[in-house]
């Protein structure tokens, strides 16, 4: 009688993937989603800190030093216009980015300024708007002009003016702290809310349909529905959350203002196949543990407000690999349900995957799965449970 | 005659809400929902288990059927045990109330094929099933036609093709007419008379005196989880007509508790 729980595996399926809304919504939706939301925060974030390429600051200047002017830089002054009047403009927002106000005799007073005197320094005013963008690049230039023309005047010494390169992070080992922060959260979450969007419904929904007493009083074993139900829920929940893995890696490197490298190029055939392994044995386990709690429940929507804590305890779970104090610190912590998975991706994504931990993560994901479709078991040959409405 | 049906001293409570406490004014944390029942029904013959609601009737046929376990007693069908062999004895049976439903997004052509793979039935076999029943009660039209989109009739309909596809030799219906037109009543109790012929068991509850006059060979009066009177509907009716036997019982039991 073991094709019983193929006969029910084919079921869910079909019931699933006959019902094209429903892939729509459970599978193709939550990619395309991603990647859309992804690359227009992504394009936001770019188009928030950075300007035009060839926009030039109008900076309005009094008493503007000629070493200034005779500068090259992609700036344009503008002096002929005071500096109150300046102001109105840069206000207005009428074409004037930065109102600079040097005061008289500048140069001079620099000159003979001496540090050890104890008096302040000559100071140049820059006025600004910070709630435009331009006037902010324009305020940031300008800052930089005038750091090098103090530089060009007093340089003791320089600070990374060679050839470099300096930063000694390899493209990769970028790639890997940002997807190593940022993915296991993600995939964890994801998978939940797969799961989620179909267990409530297969479990709760057809005790509260009043179909699940149809299948009980066929001959086929308690044993036998529960693991069916598991194991073609968690395909489904697996191909989900995959959509928006998916999803997510080709729209991160867009996300990340396109930044070289930071793409899913990085990992191997070999990493992805620890991913699968760890992802398919934690969708066994969240598609297990939320049937107990739909089986528990007396609707759909009971069930759904039930999951939501258990949705939360994934959540803080997840947020384990941005705290290196929380790290596994030991094989044995591989044993501890969800942390388990959330920390061999982590492993995984920052290019050193511990191969033990992910054989532990998954043996022990899978006896979990095993004792909690046992739960289900009993809980399907239980009268109070499963005519509890 | 076979004793194929052997119901003894079945018990069954129900723990009661402190709500429903308030409601019947009472401090019993527990119902008695069955006391004590016991019957036996022979083979190829249509049982009636007549009683108003809140009998224990429903709850009866569920431990009969094997989704509910008795607290104490035991059901012997076929001389299977509800308690230690559950598997087989729904193997044996098929069983039908307005509760079992069937899932509304597939068609009876998808659930015939699946409940038949569930009794481990021959895919053959299922097909030639299927195409008996489904010409029996008009339902070939509608075998691609979702569930949800047909008719309450034709549901009920559906729901009792797919609870026989197995062919079981003792058929439980609960409350069979319940709900349903008088053409697909009608339908059904021939369907009942058509099983007996073929020498099947057909155990019915209900509370229509009709019916069971109409359909019963052998009739159980259950009155607050106990069997007040169990006999051949001829000894039942031999001198009074079965509505006043029952309201007879029903005032000598009022009597009593009162």
């Amino acid at each position: 009688m073991k094709s019983n729980i193929i006969t029910i595996m084919k079921k869910e399926f079909a019931r699933f993937f006959k019902d094209r809304r429903m892939v729509f919504t459970t599978i193709f939706m939550p990619g395309i989603l991603i990647y859309v939301m992804y690359t227009f925060m992504g394009q936001g974030m770019s188009a928030l800190y950075s300007s035009d390429e060839d926009f030039i600051p109008q900076i309005y200047a009094e008493n503007l030093p000629d070493a200034l002017l005779d500068m090259e830089g992609p700036v344009a002054f503008v002096t002929d216009t005071s500096a109150e009047e300046a102001k109105i403009l840069l206000e207005e927002e009428m074409g004037c980015h930065l109102v600079a106000v040097f005061p008289e005799g500048f140069e001079e007073a620099v000159a003979s300024y001496d540090l050890s005197s104890g008096t302040k320094a000559p100071q140049v005013e820059l006025y600004y708007k910070s709630t435009s963008t331009d006037s902010s690049t324009a305020y940031n230039m300008m800052q930089e002009i005038l750091a090098s023309y103090e530089n060009s005047m007093v340089n003791k010494f320089d600070v990374n003016q060679g050839e470099g390169p300096y930063d000694l992070a390899s493209q990769q080992d970028m790639a890997g702290m940002v997807f190593s922060m940022m993915l296991p959260l993600l995939m964890m979450v994801f998978l939940f809310s797969g799961c989620m969007a179909i267990a409530p419904e297969s479990i709760a929904g057809e005790k509260e349909r009043g179909t699940i007493a149809t299948l009980l009083v066929t001959p086929m074993k308690r044993g036998h529905l529960a693991l069916g139900k598991i194991l073609s829920l968690s395909a489904i929940g697996l191909l989900s959350g995959l959509s928006s893995f998916i999803g997510t890696m080709l729209s991160l490197p867009k996300l990340m203002g396109g930044q070289e490298g930071v793409d899913a190029g990085v990992y191997q055939a070999g990493d992805y196949l620890l991913l699968l392994a760890i992802i398919l044995s934690t969708a066994l386990l969240l598609i297990s543990l939320i049937s107990i709690i739909s089986a528990f429940a007396k609707n759909v929507k009971e069930a759904t407000s039930w999951v939501t804590p258990l949705m939360i305890v994934v959540v803080v779970i997840s947020i384990t690999t941005m705290i290196d104090s929380f790290k596994a610190s030991s094989n044995v912590m591989y044993l501890i349900p969800l942390y388990n998975s959330v920390q061999c991706m982590n492993g995984v994504f920052s290019f050193a995957p511990n191969v033990m931990a992910v054989i532990l993560t998954v043996v022990s994901n899978l006896v979990y799965t095993g004792a909690c479709a046992s739960i289900l078991t009993k809980m399907f040959g239980n009268e109070r449970v499963i005519f509890s409405r | 005659m076979r004793e194929i049906l052997v119901v003894k001293d079945l018990k069954k409570t129900f723990r009661i809400s402190a709500k429903q406490q308030k409601l019947e004014r009472t401090k019993e944390k527990v119902k008695i929902a069955v006391n004590g029942l016991s019957f036996v029904s022979y083979e190829g013959e249509i049982f009636g288990l007549l009683g108003p609601n809140g009998a224990g009737k429903t709850t009866t046929l569920r431990m009969i059927a094997t989704l509910i376990a008795p607290d104490s007693g035991d059901v012997f069908v076929d001389g299977s045990s509800v308690c230690k062999e559950p598997d087989v004895v729904r193997s044996k049976i098929g069983f039908l109330t307005s509760e079992l439903k069937l899932e509304e997004f597939f068609t009876p052509n998808y659930l015939f094929d699946f409940f038949g793979q569930l009794h481990g039935m021959e895919k053959s076999l299922v097909e030639q099933r299927k195409a008996k029943l489904f010409e029996r009660f008009g339902i070939t039209k509608f075998a691609e036609v979702k569930v949800s989109d047909l008719s309450t009739g034709m549901k009920q309909k559906v729901s009792l093709v797919i609870s026989i596809v197995h062919d079981p030799d003792i058929i439980i219906f609960d409350e069979p007419t319940n709900g349903l037109d008088v053409l697909t009543a009608k339908v059904v109790t021939d369907f009942l008379m058509e099983l007996k012929n073929q020498g099947k068991t057909v155990i019915v509850s209900t509370h229509i005196f009709s019916l069971v006059e109409k359909i019963c060979d052998r009739v159980g009066i259950i009155i607050d989880g106990t069997m007040a009177l169990c006999d051949t509907l001829s000894n039942v009716t031999r001198e009074k007509c079965l509505e006043d036997v029952f309201f007879d019982i029903y005032a000598e039991r009022a009597g009593e508790a009162s």
